[in-house]
């Protein structure tokens, strides 16, 4: 009972610790955005890195997000005799609320919200970070502004793309598996397209980017040890980041979609 | 007052006291080798300096201000007037040599790229390390990264150069091409220099005055002949390396 406790006590305290300095790593972010002007390579360089060298595995997850989207819903429409006309609608619907922010956001955090925490994570144990401070460089505006900037802005862009790509995968999928037309799959969509889902849908991926962003900055700022620590500071970052993409998602739903 | 002053200053890691109640004070000019075993807080207390680590109890002062004091950008100000040279040399392993040398100029913005260049030429000539200029870390040996973090150190132009453990993992020829350098640098630039070491050969070869740490105070503080002579077990033990005496091994 002790130790449970004990255990207990010592996760919630960790718990707080985290969300204090993820507060601090935030507050200092903010803070830094004046120097923008200052870091524009710097932050230029993050948005090819982050963004654009994203940008295959981001399409590669789209197409099949949209097929499958596709597929489901024609199963789940076989069960239930609604008309395959609404197909484009329901995948229209899936993708640009919920399925091309949520997923793309997930699978960025692991490609770079990993990405961010390791290389941190290296250079705090390889005493790097301790080196630009020495040399009299905030290592915020250096390394934290240009990250957290470019998946702030980048994870929307990607989420712009994912949502084409996934549609176009949706429509190839019905046509070819479903047997429903182009115009037809293209009807439906447009009937459930507005584009309050679709900026809401960007919000989301921009909120989702800040916090993949800042997780990875932290948890890589924090990285302590060897090869171990930045092992486990890679791992919170993937695993904090992901949980934090879907309760907040789940946060937007209630915000946006009142039942 | 002097240049550099240590006062009192604790400080502990998850509970382990690592330095309780140093005092050392400084005087612009000398170079001061900071000795004791490994683990005994040396490459703390010159972090303390640049405030790298915070004391727990205690002040750092530095140029008669006390540098917890200092807001961020007085800060930033102050560790650019000292050079440190880190134990592992922490080269930026994305940027080439030459970058990593001209990195704080580039960022403090009071030079044009002409003008970095040629800095970091000729700070890269005082290491030996010109034809390096263009490689990347993962390239060089472990001498040459300290020559390298060595340039940059002292591509600012710092009062004060910091040396963590400068000779450490070389081989005896390479680490007597880093002492020259040290004793160079401070008669060329007449900077005041601490460096921190358990390499008694290199203690004896750049110190004006050496301090032993023992078991998170100054155990001893005197000159390289004081020392030879010292009376003091603890310090005869650690000077001649002899695993028996009061010394505990940790």
């Amino acid at each position: 009972m002790d130790y449970g406790l004990t255990v207990l006590g010592r996760r919630g305290v960790s718990f707080i610790n985290r969300l204090g300095g993820l507060s601090i790593m935030l507050l200092r972010f903010l803070g830094s955005l004046r120097e923008i002007p200052r870091s524009f390579g710097l932050i230029m360089e993050q948005f090819y890195l982050i963004g654009v060298k994203s940008l295959p595995l981001i399409v590669v997850i789209s197409i099949f997000i949209g097929a499958v989207a596709a597929w489901q819903a024609a199963y789940q429409f076989k069960f239930i005799g609604a008309p395959l006309r609404l197909l484009g609608h329901a995948v229209g619907k899936a993708v640009v609320i919920e399925l091309a922010p949520v997923l793309s956001a997930l699978v960025f955090s692991g490609r770079v919200g990993a990405g961010i925490a390791a290389e941190l994570g290296t250079m705090r144990v390889t005493e790097q970070i301790d080196a630009l401070d020495a040399l009299g460089i905030n290592p915020v505006r250096y390394l934290v502004l240009p990250r957290v900037l470019a998946c702030l802005l980048m994870v929307p862009m990607l989420v712009l793309f994912s949502n084409f790509v996934a549609i176009m995968g949706g429509l190839i999928v019905s046509v070819l598996g479903v047997n429903v037309s182009p115009e037809t799959f293209l009807l439906g969509f447009k009937d459930s397209f507005k584009v309050g889902d679709f900026i809401n849908g960007l919000i989301k991926a921009g909120v989702f980017g800040l916090l993949i962003g800042l997780v990875g900055c932290y948890e890589g700022f924090r990285a302590e040890g060897g090869a171990q620590g930045v092992g486990m500071a890679t791992t919170s970052s993937v695993v904090i980041s992901s949980v934090l993409v879907l309760v907040f998602n789940f946060i937007f739903a209630m915000l946006l979609f009142r039942i | 007052m002097s240049y550099i002053q240590f006062d009192n200053v604790h400080k502990s890691f998850n509970g382990q006291s690592v330095l309780s109640g140093v005092d050392i004070r400084i005087d612009k000019g000398e170079t001061v080798v900071v000795i004791g075993q490994s683990g005994c807080g040396k490459s703390v207390l010159i972090k303390h300096l640049m405030r790298l680590i915070e004391p727990d109890r205690g002040a750092v002062r530095f140029d008669d201000q006390d540098i917890a004091l200092l807001h961020s950008r007085e800060l930033i100000r102050m560790r650019r007037r000292i050079g440190l040279l880190f134990q592992s040399a922490a080269l930026f392993d994305s940027l080439t040599v030459a970058e990593n040398v001209g990195l704080g100029l580039r960022e403090s913005r009071q030079y044009d790229r002409e003008q970095i260049r040629e800095i970091v030429m000729s700070k890269l000539e005082l290491v030996g390390l010109v034809s390096a200029a263009d490689k990347h870390p993962s390239e060089l040996s472990g001498g040459m990264r300290k020559r390298v973090g060595l340039a940059r150190a002292i591509a600012t132009d710092p009062e004060v150069l910091l040396y963590d453990e400068p000779t450490t993992g070389l081989d005896p020829i390479t680490a007597d091409m880093i002492n020259e350098l040290i004793v160079q640098l401070n008669m060329r630039l007449h900077v005041t220099s601490i460096a921190v070491t358990h390499d008694m050969v290199s203690a004896y070869k750049v110190a004006s005055r050496i301090i032993m740490l023992y078991d998170g105070r100054v155990e001893f503080d005197g000159s390289p002949e004081q020392v030879r002579s010292a009376s003091n077990p603890i310090v005869q033990q650690f000077i001649t390396g002899q695993a028996q005496g009061p010394i505990q091994v940790r």
